[in-house]
């Protein structure tokens, strides 16, 4: 049961803290609960889906269908970050320093959500196949009890709720004038991180070339295996041997972002008066 | 226990395929060889053969990799060019028996 719970927890982590950061993050957009519950929703469905599916569609998942799989699920996750982050430098400072706001920051509001909620639901999508996969797996090999393995999977399940709730409680609690500042430069090491990750997944398919590979090895410094590197690994994309190739998408995802965000500040129409 | 399964070239359509391939075998939780010898300095196409009912996550830090196996299937995973040392692995859903190490000579 312990081990189905860590296994569970491990891989609930990372979804579990896009989700406090983005519920921190869009705290001033009106109706922002409803769009995060429906993501999670959406991703469970969608995870237990695959679970189900996988042993009939176990072709889709042979050669490097998988890594292909979680390098667009995560690509299309950074575009979405992206346009967020770009989205709430334009308007995350008005929203956040009026109380009222006129209709059509609602309704850009809302679309901004639904952005939000394709995210949510893609992160839950990706880290619950595989937590669902492990659990379904133990399951049809009859090799455990099902209540225990149940039981330790929905501990690990609470317990990376529970992570993800304190950072977002935690977050809350930065003061307003550094807040935006804060979340903002939280979702930009997010967004980085998951270029990182998904250039993995390319070069273990083969897709991409590694470079230098490993680039440096940290591993006796801050081993991602520790409780601080399993933390930065899936809050900033930390990898104690990452490859040189993803070193440079971090830094490239980084770079542009932070491009996109200086730009619409630039040549925003008047969005500051 | 054969330390290298195979190595061979895969047949012309493929270009890549020119990557040497090693199989590891996962059996009852276990890895066979628990100890695979590859070259250094080389990509490797590494498949993992998995004969159990229930999937497997094949995780080593020192190789930064991971990947899901379905139970009854076999999928490749692209490791290297590894510099000579040893790359401990783990199945990371049966860490108690599912264990091996690559090395790199």
């Amino acid at each position: 049961m312990l081990g189905a719970a860590i296994i569970v927890l491990r891989e609930t982590l990372e979804a579990a803290l896009l989700i406090g950061v983005i519920a921190a993050a869009t705290r001033s957009i009106p109706g922002r609960s409803r769009w995060i519950t429906s993501g999670i929703l959406l991703g469970f469905v969608g995870a237990g889906l695959v679970a189900i599916l996988a042993g009939h569609i176990a072709a889709w998942f042979e050669g490097v269908g998988q890594e292909l799989f979680n390098a667009t699920v995560l690509g299309l996750a950074i575009l979405l970050l992206g346009w967020h982050q770009v989205w709430m430098s334009a308007h995350g400072a008005e929203l956040a320093a009026n109380a009222h706001r006129v209709a059509q920051d609602v309704r850009q509001g809302q679309r901004q959500l639904s952005a939000i909620l394709i995210v949510i639901a893609l992160a839950v999508l990706r880290e619950g196949s595989e937590s669902a996969l492990f659990l379904y797996g133990l399951l049809s090999g009859g090799e455990a009890s099902r209540s225990s393995l149940l039981t330790g999977g929905a501990l690990g399940l609470l317990g990376g709720a529970a992570l993800g709730v304190l950072l977002y409680a935690g977050m809350l609690r930065i003061p307003v004038r550094w807040f935006f500042a804060g979340t903002s430069a939280l979702i930009l090491l997010l967004a980085a991180g998951m270029a990182s990750r998904m250039t993995r997944f390319l070069i273990q398919a083969d897709i991409l070339p590694g470079l230098k590979s490993p680039l440096w090895d940290s591993s006796s410094v801050l081993p991602v295996d520790s409780v601080f590197g399993v933390l930065m690994h899936a809050l900033a994309g930390y990898d104690a041997r990452p490859a040189g190739m993803q070193v440079v998408s971090y830094a490239a995802t980084l770079l542009v972002i932070l491009a996109g965000m200086w730009w619409v500040r630039r040549s925003g129409p008047g969005s500051r008066h | 226990m054969r330390l290298a399964l195979l190595a061979f070239l895969l047949i012309p359509s493929f270009a890549l395929a020119a990557d040497p391939e090693f199989t590891l075998t996962i059996r009852n939780h276990r890895f066979d060889p628990t100890e695979l010898r590859v070259p250094a300095g080389k990509k490797i196409r590494l498949v993992i053969d998995n004969q159990d009912a229930s999937a497997e996550e094949f995780e080593s830090h020192a190789l930064n990799r991971e990947k899901v196996i379905p139970g009854k299937s076999k999928v490749p995973i692209f490791i290297g060019p590894l510099k000579p040392g040893r790359y401990p692995f783990v199945g990371e859903f049966n860490q108690s028996t599912a264990k091996g190490v690559v090395i790199a000579e």
